[in-house]
């Protein structure tokens, strides 16, 4: 579904990501991990066309260069971690904007499919019982999943998730999680998101990518990239056993 | 479940057209003489219509060609100015943007002072001149000051906006002074640029303003959804599918037309682009469907108003217009930013 050769971003002089390839198959969920810094979030903005990048980016076999906004939005949706709305949006008008792509420029109308794509995306995040409230109103959990509800009227086939639960409490992030997993069971779909926590990407990733300054040090299932051989050198201490000890203080 | 309409509904219309209607019937027979209403529209009946006036009809002069061309030319710019203020703070994501806090106005009276000190004219359209300079520096302010905050800070924080039009206001405030100290002998002329007055305007300028309005204000407004969009973030507006480059193209071209027609009628008017889309805002909410039609009409009987105390006020003294939309404006302004402030550290 996703084909990225050569992909090298630059910034003033530093190279955030150094000539990166990988590709994303139907119903793969790819998890992009890595310290700060690596470039994950860059790989991200790079693919949805928001930085400047040099090499290929192919999606449905058609590069994304080509590709007019309003068809990019309807082939690809973007979920980043924060989210500062000045103006009291209700939380359906928010949502709302998700159907932007189907009815694009000044001269279109919604159809009545895209009010019940947001009726769906709204009662699927659980939005209904607050959706004439405004979102400024809203917690950091509450405004995350209008955006995801937004995404999903949206219904593109490729998600991208920058830390999409980074500082969500953990009630908030296993909804997301499994919303996300409900959401790539339909067919033609692929998500890839990048995540801080190895033990979520162990739980819901089928493929990883683990990254150091830019480069790509490992790719594959998520059993053959997490591997102490792969993690300890990108992070520079022994992952293994620091995950052991965490999980042993709840025994 | 019903998913309610988003845009502006008939009665709301009728309501908002029915207030800007009286309070224009208000303004054009108060003022230093005060003439019935009955007298008034009579007046103006007749005389569309061709039929001569009753003798118990006194001073036509005074309706028909002093207040209302005024009060016309008023409406018309005050509409205009809260549609561009209302498209900005969309478009910027930012309660406190607007023409004049941008500095966008100075330089609109920046151009149309060159144009009178320089005599820039086009033959055969009496103030096509300034009128052309006052919108080509009034996009190239917009430019201006937008590349400097997109270059500073890519969040377009309030505060470096606000910052950035400020110091591009006292730095045209410079220039214009330059070129009165040069051209002395328009300095009359120039120095209304500067203060904003609506007192001599006429037929053909509430003509300019129509025009003006009717197209670039239907572009705007026709891009209300865009404006949502970018309302609620620019990366946002992208990620679902707007084409941002050429939205925000197209609505810099619209208001910077808009705000330099307005000022090369009436001068820099301040704080209307301000005042009444936040006003307008609590009535609507934020949806551009609903608040940018609204501004019109808001923007409309506000700049009227305020027209008409200038006028009121201190009879037989004239006051300037700006005064007035200044002086409730600035102190507006310090609360929206207070209140804005005091959200962000909450």
């Amino acid at each position: 579904m996703l084909e990225v050769k050569d992909l090298t971003v630059e910034f003033n002089g530093l190279t955030a990501v150094d000539d990166v390839s990988f590709s994303v198959e139907e119903g793969q969920w790819l998890m992009v991990a890595g310290p700060n810094g690596s470039g994950k979030t860059t790989i991200i903005n790079a693919v949805s066309k928001s930085v400047h990048y040099s090499g290929t980016v192919k999606l449905l076999g058609k590069d994304v260069r080509k590709y007019k906004p309003y068809e990019l939005a309807r082939a690809m949706g973007v979920l980043k971690q924060n989210h500062a709305v000045n103006y009291p949006f209700t939380v359906e008008e928010v949502v709302r904007l998700g159907r932007y792509a189907y009815a694009p420029g000044p001269f279109s109308h919604k159809s009545g499919e895209d009010d019940i794509r947001v009726y769906e995306a709204m009662n699927m995040t659980g939005l209904d019982h607050i959706r004439e409230q405004s979102v400024m109103t809203l917690s950091g959990g509450e405004l995350q999943r209008t955006f995801l509800a937004q995404l999903f009227a949206q219904s593109p086939n490729l998600l991208m998730l920058d830390e999409p639960t980074s500082h969500l409490d953990l009630v908030y992030q296993k909804q997301t999680f499994e919303l996300i997993r409900e959401w790539l069971k339909a067919p033609g779909r692929a998500v890839i998101s990048v995540v801080h926590d190895l033990s979520l990407i162990k739980a819901y990733g089928t493929r990883a990518m683990l990254l150091s300054r830019g480069k790509v040090k490992a790719e594959g299932e998520i059993g053959e990239v997490l591997t102490a051989r792969h993690l300890d050198p990108v992070y520079s201490m022994d992952v293994y056993a620091w995950m052991r000890e965490l999980s042993a203080s709840w025994q | 479940m019903r998913l309610k309409k988003e845009g502006f509904r008939i009665y709301e219309y009728i309501l908002f057209a029915g207030a800007a209607l009286y309070v224009f019937a208000l303004c054009v027979c108060a003022g230093s003489v005060n003439i019935p209403v009955k007298d008034t529209v009579t007046l103006i009946w007749n005389s569309v219509f061709g039929i001569p006036l009753p003798q118990s009809v006194g001073s036509p002069a005074i309706i028909l060609s002093v207040r209302l061309p005024r009060v016309i030319c008023v409406a018309l710019t005050g509409a205009a100015l809260s549609l561009c203020g209302g498209a900005m703070q969309g478009l910027l994501r930012n309660p406190l943007a607007d023409g004049y806090t941008l500095g966008v106005s100075s330089g609109a009276s920046l151009g149309a002072a060159v144009a009178i000190a320089f005599g820039v004219t086009i033959p055969s359209v009496p103030f096509a001149g300034t009128m052309t300079l006052a919108t080509l520096f009034a996009f190239a302010s917009l430019v201006l000051i937008l590349s400097l905050a997109y270059k500073l800070d890519r969040s377009l924080s309030t505060n470096t906006i606000i910052l950035l039009g400020v110091i591009y206001s006292m730095f045209v405030s410079g220039l214009l002074s330059l070129i009165i100290t040069f051209a002395s002998d328009k300095v009359k002329q120039i120095t209304f640029w500067t203060m904003g007055s609506l007192s001599g305007s006429g037929y053909e300028d509430a003509f300019v303003l129509l025009i003006a309005l009717a197209v670039f204000g239907s572009v705007i407004i026709l891009h209300a959804r865009e404006l949502n969009a970018f309302a609620v973030g620019e990366d946002n507006a992208r990620h679902i599918g707007v084409n941002v480059k050429r939205v925000k193209l197209v609505i810099l071209i619209s208001v910077s037309v808009l705000i330099g027609v307005c000022v090369s009628v009436g001068g820099a008017i301040g704080f209307v682009g301000l005042v009444t889309p936040h006003m307008t805002r609590m009535i609507t909410g934020p949806n551009h469907k609903r608040l940018l039609p609204a501004s019109l009409f808001g923007g409309a009987t506000f700049l009227m108003l305020a027209d008409l105390a200038a006028r009121i006020l201190l009879d037989p003294l004239e006051l300037p217009i700006g005064v007035i939309s200044s002086l409730v404006g600035a102190v507006l302004f310090v609360y929206i930013f207070y209140a804005s402030r005091r959200k962000s550290h909450a």
